[in-house]
C-alpha cells in the first residue's frame, strides 16, 4: 500500500471550501436570536416586572425609557444622549419581538427535525427559507394588532 | 485506556450520561416557552392600554400572575441551558469557562427569583 497516499482523494466534503446555504443561515440565526432574547429580552422583562412591583413612579420611568413619545424627545445639550438611548430602546423592543418570533419558527423547525422528519434536501431547504420569513410576518402581524387596536 | 492526556483518561468510558437530560429539558422548557410567551403576546394585544393601573390590575389577577411566574421560570431555565451550550462552544480555556458558567447560573437563578418575587409582591397587593 505504498501508493495509498498518492491516489486521488475525494475533494468534497471539504472543511474550508463550501458555500452558504439557507440551513446554515437559520442554524446561526437560531443561536443569535436565542442568546439575544436571553440577554436583552429577559433583562427588559425583569425591568418591566420590577417597575410594576415598585409602583406607578417606577413604571413611568420604565415606560418613558423603553417606549418614549418620539415627538417629545429633547435634542438640547446632554439630553441628546438620553434621546438617542430612547430611540435605541424602542428599536430593541421591536428587535426582541422579531427575535422571539424568529426563534419560535426556527425552534418549531427543530422539533420537526428532532422526530427525524424534514431532512430531505428540498424539504430542508424550503423550511430553512420559510421559517425566518414567517418570523418576520408574525412580528409584523403582532405590531399591527398592537398599534392598530 | 491511557492515563496521560485528558482524552486518554476518558476514552472507552462511554458518554457522561447527562447529555440526553440536558437535551430533553431544553425541549420541555421550549414547549413551555411556546405556550407561555404566546399567552403573553395575546394578553398584551388584548389589554386596552399600557397604563400602570391597567397592567398592574391585570397582572395581579390569579391566572395572569401564575402564568407570568411560570413564564419567568420556563424562559430563564431555557435561556440558562441555551447559553450554557454557547459558552461551552466558544469559551475553551477551563478557568474562563468555569467562571462564565458560574456567572450564568447566578444570573439565571437570581433573575428568575427576582421576576417571580415581583409578580408575587404585585399580586399580594403591595399597592
Amino acid at each position: 500500500m505504498a501508493t495509498a497516499g498518492t491516489r486521488k482523494r475525494p475533494l468534497s466534503p471539504h472543511l474550508q471550501i463550501w458555500r452558504w446555504g439557507p440551513h446554515m443561515f437559520i442554524s446561526i440565526l437560531h443561536r443569535v436570536t436565542g442568546n439575544g432574547i436571553a440577554v436583552a429580552g429577559l433583562g427588559l422583562l425583569l425591568w418591566w416586572l420590577g417597575a410594576l412591583a415598585s409602583g406607578p413612579a417606577a413604571y413611568d420611568t420604565f415606560a418613558g425609557w423603553v417606549w418614549a413619545d418620539m415627538g417629545k424627545l429633547d435634542w438640547n445639550g446632554v439630553a441628546v444622549i438620553a434621546s438617542l438611548v430612547k430611540i435605541v430602546l424602542k428599536l430593541v423592543m421591536i428587535g426582541i419581538s422579531w427575535a422571539f418570533f424568529s426563534h419560535m419558527m426556527s425552534g418549531l423547525r427543530h422539533f420537526v427535525l428532532d422526530v427525524g422528519a424534514g431532512f430531505e434536501l428540498k424539504t430542508n431547504r424550503v423550511w430553512s427559507i420559510l421559517s425566518p420569513i414567517l418570523g418576520v410576518v408574525l412580528t409584523a402581524a403582532f405590531w399591527a394588532l398592537l398599534l392598530l387596536r | 485506556m491511557g492515563n496521560g492526556t485528558s482524552i486518554g483518561r476518558v476514552r472507552g468510558l462511554g458518554s457522561a450520561k447527562t447529555g440526553a437530560h440536558h437535551w430533553l429539558v431544553q425541549r420541555f422548557t421550549a414547549i413551555g416557552n411556546l405556550l407561555l410567551v404566546l399567552w403573553l403576546a395575546v394578553s398584551l394585544v388584548l389589554l386596552p392600554d399600557f397604563s400602570y393601573a391597567t397592567v398592574a390590575e391585570w397582572l395581579a389577577r390569579p391566572i395572569p400572575a401564575v402564568a407570568m411566574i411560570l413564564l419567568v421560570v420556563s424562559t430563564f431555565w431555557h435561556a440558562r441551558l441555551g447559553m450554557q451550550v454557547m459558552i461551552e462552544d466558544y469559551v475553551h480555556e477551563h478557568g474562563s469557562k468555569f467562571a462564565c458558567l458560574v456567572a450564568l447560573n447566578f444570573a439565571a437563578f437570581g433573575g428568575a427569583a427576582f421576576g417571580a418575587f415581583c409578580v408575587i409582591r404585585l399580586a399580594l397587593g403591595a399597592h
